[in-house]
């Protein structure tokens, strides 16, 4: 026998449910009066640096309709490519971008809508740039464990072209599933969870 | 900003620890019909995490008021309170190490005493409660402890099944240092008849694991003639090592 590990197990994860909004979103779910704003629901100001951008983003069930109780969160880098967190060591971040937002889709349309910045370009493991992307995390009833995905931005297409994750894509058709593409100052993006489009999801 | 990490040591930056998809649930499970349209089908792409995932924002105490963490009068009318059995649930968020993680932000939500929520798209004939709101959060101390108070929910029958219903069960969502740490899950109260019957319970396929979602009544803890206390622990994912961490700093 060899010793232990004594590893703990994550706990395990179980779905958001149709109320997440009034965990995370109270406001939203006209909740008022407990916290002064929804977290995540400002995610650039005055000062924040950089070209400020508009991203609508929905997700679409294997039928093709949206999901109207979805809560989607994104992580990204500021203008300059620095993450503003403890655990970001190549430098100060934008103290007046957060790069963290959260939102429920609305109950009608099923669309969201993010105000952020372009985030600059980030390292890959082995130091390769990677393209401009946001970091996108999704729960609602019916997902068991939280998706993650990313969304690359469609007038990047030198840097999508050599970004290393895009890159492990096996299936090119499927690359496409990850860019929104720009109109004006806006980027829709569409996550389908199932169908012949369905968006690459990581493990990561 | 909260103080991330022990003191006298930069805040880790070392990659996550693959999760054991084996224990979470998989999120094709036609028990829970609703998962059967919103479940993906390809395989996940496998990444080891990069920055993006490595990295997360960070979430002060300054930012709570005063009653976050007190659900049983944060909704409620100046000198009433929120119907039901009054409790605290308390515990620490530890990760796969065994490690207390501080700083992490912590929100609940729940149904009231009659298993109704207070939710435009909730119709259950329980009656809501007016001074009874269904949300809290908090943030994790230096060794990871927490603690909040409210009401035991009650279980409440839900469409999926012609006869389904949910155990008691308080949502939690727990934002780590990481975005790739991101957790969503529920907790269950000790006894509880409904949690082996539940088809959300049963997306889980070890009984293990669905325990380790289940509180442990703490008469030890309890404040007597007050309320009663649930411990329920948390496990984050864990980190490895970076080589900037194995050196030690300054030398
Ligand atoms: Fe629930």
């Amino acid at each position: 026998m060899a010793q232990k590990l004594d590893r703990l197990k994550e706990s395990p994860s179980q779905t958001a449910g149709p109320y997440v909004h009034i965990g995370l979103t109270p406001n939203f779910a006209d909740i008022g009066g407990v916290y002064p704003d929804d977290l995540g629901a400002a995610m650039v100001g005055d000062k924040t640096k950089g070209e400020r951008i508009t991203v609508k983003m929905r997700v679409i069930d294997g039928a093709g309709t949206p999901l109207k109780d979805a809560l989607i969160e994104i992580w990204q880098a500021d203008a300059a490519g620095l993450y503003n967190s403890p655990a970001e060591r190549r430098g100060a971040a934008d103290p007046h971008f957060t790069g963290w937002g959260r939102r429920a889709t609305d109950m009608v349309s099923g669309e969201c809508v993010f105000e952020t910045i372009k985030p600059g370009r980030v390292p890959f493991n082995d130091g390769r740039p990677m393209a401009p992307h946001l970091t996108v995390w999704i729960v609602a009833r019916g997902i068991n464990i939280g998706l993650h995905t990313r969304m690359y931005f469609g007038d990047e297409e030198a840097a999508n072209a050599e970004d290393p994750v895009l890159a492990r894509i096996e299936h090119k058709v499927r690359v496409p599933t990850l860019i929104a593409q720009r109109s004006g100052d806006t980027y829709v993006f569409d996550i389908q969870l199932q169908g012949d489009d369905e968006t690459v999801f990581f493990d990561i | 900003m909260s103080n991330i990490g022990a003191p006298n040591r930069p805040p880790e930056a070392g990659a996550f620890f693959q999760r054991d998809r084996d224990w979470h649930p998989p999120a094709f499970t036609p028990g829970y019909k609703t998962s059967v349209l919103r479940s993906p089908r390809r395989a996940l792409l496998s990444l080891n995490s990069t920055i993006s995932e490595i990295t997360g924002p960070v979430f002060g105490h300054d930012m709570l008021g005063e009653l976050d963490d007190d659900m049983i009068v944060n909704f409620a009318k100046p000198g009433e309170s929120a119907i039901g059995p009054r409790i605290m649930v308390y515990g620490r968020v530890l990760d796969e190490r065994g490690i207390g993680v501080p700083g992490v932000l912590i929100e609940v939500w729940q149904a009231n005493a009659g298993g109704r929520y207070r939710h435009k798209k909730e119709s259950y004939l329980a009656p809501l409660d007016p001074n009874f709101g269904g949300c809290g959060r908090t943030i994790s101390g230096d060794d990871g402890s927490y603690c909040f108070r409210t009401i035991q929910p009650g279980p409440y029958p839900w469409p999926n099944g012609p006869n389904d219903w949910r155990p008691a069960h308080i949502h939690f969502s727990v934002f780590g240092h990481g975005f790739g740490q991101r957790l969503i899950t529920q907790m269950y109260f000790e006894g509880d008849p409904m949690i082996w019957k539940c088809p959300i319970v049963k997306t889980i396929n070890d009984p293990q694991a669905i325990e380790q979602l289940t509180a442990a009544l703490d008469m030890q803890a309890t404040l007597p003639m007050d309320m009663r206390a649930y411990k329920f622990d948390i496990v984050l994912r864990g980190r490895r090592s970076t080589m900037f961490e194995n050196r030690r700093e300054g030398n």
